[in-house]
């Protein structure tokens, strides 16, 4: 691995950490903008042209809010759990693939940071640390509220974890690796995952919602009940990591989504593209189509936030444990059958 | 007992059938509903651009009228105080003297009108009691500010602009 190895691979973590970093900033204006729309209404449009410049003028004042740690709070798991929350969201996008290589002149520029050949198992990995920042904040906040809304969040993620696992078992039957890289390229063309698992998306896709703690299963941050779940005692930029750290794991989760299930930067057509752009535009337009399923996904989780009210805490269990699961497993045997008896 | 309005409706709850229960369809449905409401035009009147309309008998800020040479029509009779419900007019009249028949048209003029916003229940008896058609509420509707002495508007709020020289 020489100097021109190294460059590439940390330029290539720069781009992706300030694109994630900026999709998650625009996903605050987009998520005001589209609840705006469905409730036929207009949204922010202030802050410069059509309101675009609202998510500085939101960080800003996060940024010079006063901070405020509570007299009774552990101080520094307090400062920890937004830390680790930030950090988790933040470490996903390591081993998606956003496109195929770019060859240019010499330089072959694979556009992923690592293709490792447990991707999936890094993910899950992540995704389960992820609940030690909401459970470690909660708890350090000293507050009834916040340490109910930890609560929930740690028993709504690992009883949502277990069926995305399992549905994620019936994927891997069908694909014979765990490398994300090597998912993505299997579905060259039009031969997406969604196409022979559909209910394995289903379940997935319910689970990448408990899992984001987005409604209908934002039960963690539930202001009706909770004033505002584990972050109640939590001010200034701390808060924003937690709200940030939310859109970041939306934007990661769509991205493995659209990976795992959607083709990832596969569409129908691709090598005719290829043949005709070149192998530096050629893997570019997959990138955006990519991108393009990526906000595709971005936009079905706020269009659900703004249309499904939030589940009730048994219900939710009902449906994890109950529903859920069984259903999983279900799909794992039919998709076994499938494979010995059909393909 | 037999319902006199018709509207009685039998409710039966049934338990859910198997689509119901699997929430998806109703999920799916809902997605369609709140689709249609994305493309609707929203209803929003920005308002400090774009103004809605006032309806044609709205009543709004009182304006002291003048009459076609640009004099004060109000000659400080008092019927409008007398009329006003909520007591909110108040005038000190006073007599016109030489050389300022071109201001009002009478010989006795409010020197002082006061209308205290606050009182005001833009109920438009001072414009029915107004014999020489001075006043009328014809103005928008009264801004907010922010201490209560300064809503008791006088005639240099009042009066309407002078006709142009």
């Amino acid at each position: 691995m020489g100097v021109a190895d190294i460059v590439i691979k940390f330029v290539l973590i720069v781009i992706i950490f300030a694109i994630s970093l900026v999709i998650a900033m625009y996903s605050t204006y987009a998520e005001r903008k589209i609840a705006a729309f469905f409730q036929d209404r207009v949204g922010p449009n202030r802050a410069g042209p059509w309101g675009i410049l609202q998510p500085l003028a939101d960080g800003g004042k996060m940024f010079l809010k006063e901070e405020i740690i509570p007299t009774n709070a552990s101080p520094f798991l307090f400062i920890a759990g937004p830390s680790l929350a930030i950090l988790t969201a933040c470490i996903g996008s390591a081993v998606i693939p956003w496109g195929q290589q770019i060859i240019m002149g010499k330089y072959v520029i694979p556009l992923q940071v690592t293709d490792i050949n447990v991707g999936i198992l890094y993910i899950f990995g992540v995704v389960s640390l992820g609940v030690y920042g909401v459970m470690i904040g909660g708890w350090a906040s000293n507050n009834k509220y916040s340490l109910l809304g930890a609560i929930r969040a740690a028993s709504q993620n690992i009883s949502y974890e277990i069926s995305m696992g399992l549905s994620i078992i019936a994927l891997l039957m069908v694909t014979g690796t765990l490398s994300l890289k090597e998912i993505a390229e299997q579905q060259h063309g039009w031969h997406w995952n969604v196409l022979y698992q559909p209910v394995g998306f289903l379940l997935f896709i319910i689970c990448a919602f408990a899992e984001t703690n987005r409604t209908p299963f934002d039960l963690p941050e539930c202001e009706t009940e909770l004033v505002g779940g584990y972050h109640t005692e939590y001010s200034s930029m701390k808060l924003g990591f937690y709200l940030f750290a939310e859109y970041i794991n939306m934007f990661i989760s769509s991205a493995v989504m659209a990976t795992l299930y959607w083709g990832g930067y596969n569409y129908p057509g691709m090598d005719w593209v290829l043949a005709h752009t070149g192998p530096v535009i050629g893997p570019l337009i997959g990138t955006a189509v990519m991108f393009a399923k990526v906000f595709l996904f971005i936009f079905f989780f706020m269009w659900v936030r703004w249309t499904i009210p939030r589940f009730r805490y048994d219900q939710l269990m009902d449906l994890g444990w109950k529903i859920l699961i069984p259903l999983a497993i279900a799909n794992i045997i039919v998709t076994g059958l499938w494979i010995t008896f059909i393909k | 007992m037999e319902s006199l309005t018709n509207k009685r409706k039998l409710i039966e709850s049934k338990p859910l059938n198997f689509l119901e229960r699997a929430y998806l369809p109703a999920i799916a449905q809902g997605l369609a509903i709140t689709m249609k409401h994305f493309f609707r035009k929203p209803v929003t009147i920005s308002y400090p651009e774009e103004k809605r309309e006032y309806s044609e008998n709205f009543r709004g800020m009182h304006s002291l009228k003048r009459d076609e040479n640009g004099k004060e029509r109000c000659t400080a009779c008092g019927l409008c105080a007398l009329s006003c419900p909520a007591e909110a007019i108040t005038m000190i009249a006073a007599e016109r003297q030489k050389g300022e028949e071109h201001l009002y048209r009478e010989e006795k003029y409010a020197a002082v009108y006061e209308i205290n916003m606050l009182r005001c229940i833009f109920c438009g008896l001072c414009e029915e009691a107004c014999p020489k058609e001075a006043i009328y509420l014809d103005g928008p509707h009264v801004p907010s500010d922010y201490l209560r002495k300064d809503f008791i508007y006088g005639k240099d709020k009042l009066v309407e602009a002078p006709l142009n020289q």
